[in-house]
């Protein structure tokens, strides 16, 4: 019963904060909006009873993605911006495709409730770090590697990026 | 854990909505990128909520590896967002055309 209230707290807490990201005129506020979305994710993560992924999500997203992107707007200076255009017929379409997208989604996930509760296998010991860990470190050993990798390639390129000056 | 699994999967699929919205609907390229990290923490809700109700890892596993390469996505396109303002004085997606003469 307190799971349920939770979720739907912390759900209805998402879909507020990100529609308030998506309106909001500063970058700024935007950004803190994201935050508090990200933080209501972390809290999704925990009812699923999956608290390694919850905290890396406060961890990397809420804590390094983030800052790097308030970071940024603060070295651009950016003033506010107004928040919306006019809205012109591209838009209207696009916002009308996206409601038909989402209704399809909702329709999909709710006629086939009662074929996925049939499959469920509820165990709550799946989401512990020690569990990720004999497999990330067995199974996906070369993802994993791989990962680096492209962590370093792309720590190289944002320097090389940042620096160069173009034409 | 008595929380069916099409409440997750209906809130990932109103956030990913929103990102989509986020992309389509606004003009500033920071928040453009902004949109795209909400779309990937929706799919990462999928992705936990399945790996959980089907007892398989591996679905965490493919979560930690979204979140590290939106680590790296997120470093490149703001690099890429300061190389573009310090030519363009501009992140507006409207101002910026590359590709016109």
């Amino acid at each position: 019963m307190f799971a349920e209230i939770f979720f739907i707290a912390s759900s209805l807490i998402a879909i507020f904060a990100s529609l308030a990201m998506l309106i909001s005129r500063s970058p700024v506020q935007s950004a803190l909006w994201l935050i508090l979305v990200m933080l209501c994710v972390a809290g999704l993560y925990v009812t699923l009873s999956a608290d390694f992924i919850a905290v890396v999500q406060v961890l990397v997203y809420a804590g390094a993605i983030m800052v790097l992107f308030l970071f940024v707007i603060m070295l651009l200076n950016l003033g506010s911006v107004p928040s919306l255009d006019q809205i012109d017929a591209k838009k209207a379409i696009g916002f009308v495709l996206l409601t038909v997208i989402l209704g399809q989604l909702v329709y999909a996930t709710s006629t086939t409730s009662e074929y996925l509760s049939t499959a469920i296998i509820e165990n709550p010991e799946t989401g512990t770090a020690l569990n990720i860990a004999e497999q990330l470190f067995t199974r996906y050993v070369l993802p994993f590697e791989m990962i680096g990798i492209l962590l370093l390639v792309a720590t190289v390129g944002a320097v090389i990026l940042a620096k160069r000056t173009f034409e | 854990m008595g929380i069916p699994l099409p409440w997750y999967l209906t809130l990932s699929a109103v956030l990913f909505s929103i990102g989509v919205m986020g992309v389509l609907f606004r003009s500033n390229l920071i928040i453009i990128l902004m949109s795209v990290e909400l779309m990937l923490n929706a799919v990462n809700i999928t992705l936990v909520a399945f790996a959980q109700f089907m007892g398989d890892v591996s679905g965490q596993i493919l979560v930690f590896f979204v979140i590290s390469v939106a680590a790296a996505e997120a470093a490149i396109g703001l690099a890429i967002v300061i190389a573009i303002f310090r030519n363009k004085l501009t992140v507006d997606v409207n101002n910026i055309k590359l590709f016109r003469h």
